[in-house]
């Protein structure tokens, strides 16, 4: 699991630039599946075949970015968030582009930290001049944090654990299951949700699923003075009731809650106050479709230094593998 | 009259394109060109030929829609209080000219008097709450002989020529765009495509929602305005988009991540036919393509916009170079995906 998750969060894969961690997600798993092809947006489709109901299991790839805006004479770039990145984490970090150039954030002269906006920010690629960085960087080009994993002993430490441990948690599901499965499960490795759940609304058209459950990270409240959450690293995985765009399916809800009794799995009931996930934009699709999340809890969401827990990890797992299994009803 | 004139004269606030559509109806209408107005009050231009040929299925896209406001109430002195119809900076409000209802009703936005305010409010900017519309009546009664609660107001502002090469105007966002979509529709030599006319974009990109539903598309490029900020007391870097540098290339914005493949395409025609070109250089704001590039299962989107200064106010300047090579891109955009099979 190490590996996978370590070889994941490095691939370079923001939101709308999914193409490299869609090749390295395809190649881990293309010899456990039936099918496995890319849709018009992105999303790669990882299709297990079988009678009966469909369920749709989604991860998405994309990680935030930085893109350019601007080169200006003396070769600063300026640049525009991709998804939800906030400045004053910025300043000082690392960032990387596709090609491997990199190049670290700093600011304009300010007197307090709140005038640190977005129009004061610039990436320093080490150019000297608009000619010399065009070599390297175009406009519209995104950059991506630029962070090593890192293994703290019982926890992950590295960039993009957002979701990039969902997807590790869908790879991993996927090599484990036996051949007969009770229904037929599609892994949709989704793209653009951090710009606002987009692939998933249009593989969720496509698919029309019977149900789906989304495998994405979530806030912890167990950090000094934090916000409240009743969500901590380490006491397992966590089954979602409520967040910003979705109320999940009463009846998925309990047989996740059941399947984890049943299976000894430990984990935590997960309200949310904001933020959204990919079963979101799918249980609106169409007729609507009954819709779940499984949740890894993560500390530091969306900074390029976020923790997850391996317990937790390998505890999703086990609950999506016993989902995958569990003979899903005819709607 | 320019087309472009006639469509820029028509009031057209989100919600109520009726002008604007029956407009366009009529020059459709002239040319024998087919349509139909979907629930919403859409143009939808369907072509059949676009299914016969299969692959890539391309609509051309422009919202009739226009930022403007709408009236909330008449005070008893028959002044008329309003709310805004889409993003309109508060600041661009005071003393416009403004035509109110269906028999468009001339009347001027109004605040107190600078004498009559207090210091305090001298130095803060008048808000839309603060003011109101003077349509010269003495009272009550005497307004609603002219307008009523709900009607839409739209700025007066005919169209003007400045200096050699641009045009000021309101609205041209985006009924610039449908100017451009009218003429490639009676451009005989195109390959086939479908085109729509769209509304309520301002207030939500609703239009185009249910256009998305309503057409099997495999590509979709939108044909907008954008903000030009190449004023004083905007450093570069924080340019959205200059006038006269070309038509303006979408990379992202909030609504959409453009399709690789379309901005490479539409790159490349730009260069090899000599068209200049720019890049937005701002990741915000939402078109079209963001409600098309969703529905169903997903159709690959791009966006070729014109630049305009002080767009969303009711005094907006585009050049007429931007608007031929906007023209000329999109045309030319055309041929390139659906000549190659």
């Amino acid at each position: 699991m190490e590996k996978l998750l370590k070889e994941l969060t490095a691939a370079y894969g923001p939101a709308g630039h999914e193409e490299e961690i869609r090749e390295v997600i395809e190649e881990q798993v293309k010899d456990y599946v039936d099918s496995c092809y890319t849709d018009t947006l992105g999303n790669l489709i990882a299709v297990r075949e079988g009678a009966g109901p469909r369920l749709m299991v989604a991860a998405h790839m994309d990680e935030l970015g930085l893109m350019v805006t601007h080169v200006d004479e003396n070769g600063f770039l300026r640049i525009a968030r991709v998804g939800g990145v906030v400045p004053h984490i910025l300043v000082g970090q690392r960032f990387v582009f596709s090609n491997g150039t990199a190049g670290t954030i700093n600011h304009e002269k300010i007197d307090e930290l709140k005038e640190l906006e977005w129009s004061k920010l610039y990436l320093d690629i080490g150019c000297s001049s608009r000619e010399e960085a065009a070599e390297k960087v175009n406009v519209g080009d995104v950059a991506v944090y630029d962070q090593e994993f890192k293994n703290l002993g019982q926890r992950y430490l590295g960039k993009s654990m957002d979701d990039r441990v969902g997807c590790a948690v869908l790879v991993e599901t996927i090599k484990r299951l036996p051949r007969q499965l009770p229904q037929e499960v599609i892994f949709v490795f989704t793209v653009q949700e951090e710009l606002g759940l987009r692939g998933a609304r249009t593989a969720g058209y496509a698919l029309e699923p019977s149900y789906a459950v989304a495998v994405d990270v979530t806030r912890v409240g167990d950090t000094p003075e934090s916000l409240v959450m009743d969500v901590s690293l380490g006491k397992g995985p966590a089954v979602k009731i409520k967040d910003s765009s979705l109320i999940t399916h009463h009846g998925v809800r309990e047989i996740m809650f059941s399947l984890a009794e049943k299976n000894g799995v430990e984990y935590q009931r997960e309200v949310l106050e904001r933020g959204g996930t990919d079963a979101g934009s799918i249980q609106l699709t169409r007729e609507g479709v009954p819709s779940g999340v499984l949740s890894i809890p993560c500390r530091y969401v969306h900074t390029p230094s976020e923790i997850v827990d391996k317990g937790d990890v390998e505890n999703a797992v086990n609950l999506l593998e016993q989902l995958c299994l569990y003979p899903w009803k005819e709607v | 009259m320019l087309l472009l004139e006639k469509l820029v004269s028509a009031s057209g606030v989100s919600g109520n394109e009726d002008e604007v559509r029956s407009l366009l109806k009529s020059e459709l209408e002239k040319k024998d060109t087919g349509y139909r107005v979907d629930t919403l009050g859409n143009i939808l231009v369907e072509n059949p030929e676009v299914e016969q040929q299969g692959p890539p299925r391309l609509l051309l896209a422009a919202h009739m829609d226009e930022v403007g406001l709408m009236v909330t109430s008449i005070e008893d002195g028959g002044f008329l209080r309003f709310d805004k119809v889409g993003g309109i900076d508060d600041r661009v409000l005071v003393s416009r000219k403004v035509l109110v209802g269906s028999k468009k009703t001339p009347g001027v936005i109004g605040s107190k008097a600078v004498h009559l305010q207090k210091p305090e409010e001298r130095k803060k900017n008048l808000r839309a709450e603060d003011l109101y519309i003077d349509i010269g009546v003495k009272g009550k009664e005497e307004a609603k002989k002219y307008v009523q609660t709900g009607d839409y107001v739209s700025f007066y502002s005919p169209l003007q020529e400045l200096g050699h090469s641009c045009y000021k105007g309101k609205a041209f966002d985006d009924r610039a765009g449908c100017a451009i979509l009218w003429e490639l529709l009676n451009e005989g030599r195109l390959p086939p495509f479908h085109a729509a006319f769209t509304v309520q974009e301002e207030v939500g990109l609703r239009g185009a929602l249910v256009v998305g539903n309503a057409l099997d598309l495999d590509m979709a490029l939108i044909v907008e305005t954008t903000s030009a900020s190449d004023v004083p007391g905007s450093k570069e870097h924080e340019q959205v988009s200059r006038l006269g540098a070309g038509p303006v290339l979408s990379i992202m914005d909030a609504s959409v991540v453009v399709d690789k493949g379309m901005l490479d395409t539409l790159i490349r025609v730009a260069e090899e036919n000599e068209i200049p070109y720019q890049f937005r250089g701002f990741n915000g704001g939402g078109t079209d393509a963001g409600a098309l590039s969703l529905s169903r299962a997903g159709v690959k989107t791009a966006v070729v916009s014109v630049p305009a200064r002080y767009i969303h106010s009711p005094c907006s300047i585009i050049n007429r170079e931007d608007l031929h090579y906007t023209r000329k891109l999109v045309e030319l955009f055309v041929k390139e995906v659906k000549g190659k099979k």
